[in-house]
């Protein structure tokens, strides 16, 4: 079962249609946890692209061989050796980064939204169309941590990828981590209402 | 009645059997020493002491019992007017978990002594550090995505809270021997992310098989949260953190416990206010996961009020 869906295509609808941060509603952990500004948001993007990508092309060269009562524990395994390469990369060369990032490096192994993908696409999809799809999907995640960092540096700090644009501090509570909570439902609500405004314009 | 009488007593022999390494340590110069707060060890001398050689910091050494190479510096010593009590007084906040280790030097008689809080103490409070302060959920915001999918109803929240905690006992004193006894011995720190989430993989996997051999009906009821367990990071989160800190056996035990028991905890409540706002008029683009990620977030200011609490 090949899929029809061209290679830009794939890309774009794990950007938009598919984005898994707000519309798959998955790997929420970071979304809330550590996407106060947009660097963050950008740094651990870059790190779940990595994984996504790689752990696509893997499975889709593997998948004629995984038995399929093997395969949750092969997806699970895959993706820990990147996370792992990731992780040990990060903490080389970008010490400062990686300490602000945390434990969520590491947490990565867990996220629902690769696993996911592994399951749903890569062990069904020849390798190039893994790959795109994994680009996709890894971008979305990107776009929607880099989102969720924008709302709250701006609206925390008055600031984007800390250069100060508004020249004053509108609510520090953005920046307070348990913000996250309320910064992530507010814009989930505001994307729901817009589609909904969208459609009901379509239609007529 | 007689029942009634019995309890107290076996109650306070605990106690003394507790406190008898404190009693025994007691002798010497030193009648009693503890922490004050974060920044202060109080020790009680036995006799008024002279007053201008124990307020001198250099006579103070103190250092963590794991870490004998670190000094932790003094920043003043303060004895009060009786001349019995000093107050020693530090630049950094004081790991209180910890035990400490003081000794008086360049004096007569070197003195040392430790400074601890009782284990049972710090047990519990690692407990309730995890349970409430540090929930997993409102205040470290992991395990999310499993926490929205499950919580829409209060049996399911019991059964996935029920199975977590179980996997999550087993799984972390799994990921304990196999750190202390076959990584750390042999070097191998670097795969902690590959073994770790292998033996949680292989916890899932018994307790499906064990379970579905030994008692379908239980099976039956929480067989189908097994497969989330492994989506969540918390699973992931607490054999890291425990590897991180150098915890013991029970640390582990109860870091488990609590964290397991806290996700269980956060799963109820959260169930309970969504089967209630099933009922409630919410905006339309609000319904369903945004307004769960609002009251979630109640919750986690709520929880911010458990910080600072010790009760031990």
């Amino acid at each position: 079962m090949a899929t029809d869906k061209s290679n830009l295509q794939l890309v774009i609808s794990g950007i938009l249609n598919e984005n898994p941060i707000f519309r798959l509603v998955l790997s929420m952990c970071p979304a809330v946890g550590i996407s106060t500004t947009v660097m963050n948001g950008f740094m651990l993007g870059v790190a779940v692209l990595f994984v996504q990508v790689f752990s696509s092309c893997t499975i889709s060269l593997i998948k004629n061989w995984i038995h399929p009562r093997i395969r949750i524990p092969t997806y699970t395994l895959t993706i820990a050796t990147w996370v792992t390469v990731i992780d040990l990369v990060l903490a080389a060369y970008l010490p400062e980064a990686y300490a602000k990032m945390g434990i969520f490096v590491k947490l990565i192994v867990a996220f629902a939204i690769i696993t996911m993908r592994l399951e749903m696409f890569a062990c069904k999809e020849s390798l190039t169309h893994s790959f795109w799809d994994g680009v996709g999907m890894g971008l979305g995640f990107m776009a929607g941590m880099m989102a969720i960092g924008l709302v709250r540096e701006l609206l925390g700090l008055g600031t984007i990828l800390g250069y100060d644009v508004l020249g004053f501090r509108p609510l520090l509570f953005f920046i307070l981590p348990t913000a996250g909570f309320f910064c992530v439902g507010l814009m989930m609500g505001f994307f729901n209402y817009i589609e909904t405004r969208y459609k009901r314009a379509k239609q007529g | 009645m007689q029942r009634l009488t019995m309890l107290p007593r076996a109650l306070a022999v605990l106690i003394l059997i507790l406190l008898l390494p404190v009693l025994a340590q007691a002798e010497g110069l030193i009648a009693g020493k503890a922490f004050g707060n974060d920044h202060e060890i109080v020790v009680t001398f036995k006799e008024a002491v002279d007053q201008a050689i124990f307020i001198d910091p250099a006579h103070y050494q103190v250092y963590e019992e794991s870490d004998p190479d670190i000094r932790l510096e003094l920043s003043a010593v303060k004895l009060d007017s009786t001349g019995r009590t000093a107050t020693l007084t530090f630049k950094e906040a004081l790991n209180t978990g910890r035990a400490h280790v003081v000794s008086l030097v360049n004096l007569p008689a070197t003195e040392t002594f430790r400074v601890a809080k009782p284990y049972l103490g710090y047990l519990l409070s690692i407990l309730v550090s995890a349970l409430l302060i540090n929930n997993f959920v409102f205040t470290k915001y992991l395990g999310l995505c499993v926490f929205f999918g499950t919580s829409k109803r209060r049996d399911t929240a019991k059964g996935m809270g029920v199975t977590f905690t179980i996997v999550m006992v087993v799984s972390a004193i799994m990921s304990w021997f196999f750190y202390q006894f076959v990584m750390k011995p042999y070097g191998l720190d670097f795969l902690q992310i590959v073994v770790f989430i292998g033996l949680v993989s292989l916890t899932v996997q018994a307790v499906d098989t064990i379970l579905r051999k030994v008692n379908p009906v239980l099976f039956n009821a929480f067989g189908v949260y097994l497969v989330l367990v492994i989506a969540n990071c918390v699973i992931i989160a607490v054999p890291l953190i425990l590897a991180n800190n150098e915890y013991n056996f029970l640390e582990t035990f109860m870091l488990a416990l609590g964290a397991g028991g806290g996700f269980l905890l956060a799963l109820y409540m959260m169930a309970s206010v969504r089967e209630r706002m099933e009922l409630a008029r919410v905006p339309k683009s609000f319904k369903g996961v945004p307004i769960a990620f609002i009251v979630a977030g109640q919750f986690a200011l709520a929880f911010l009020g458990f910080s600072g609490l010790s009760l031990f």
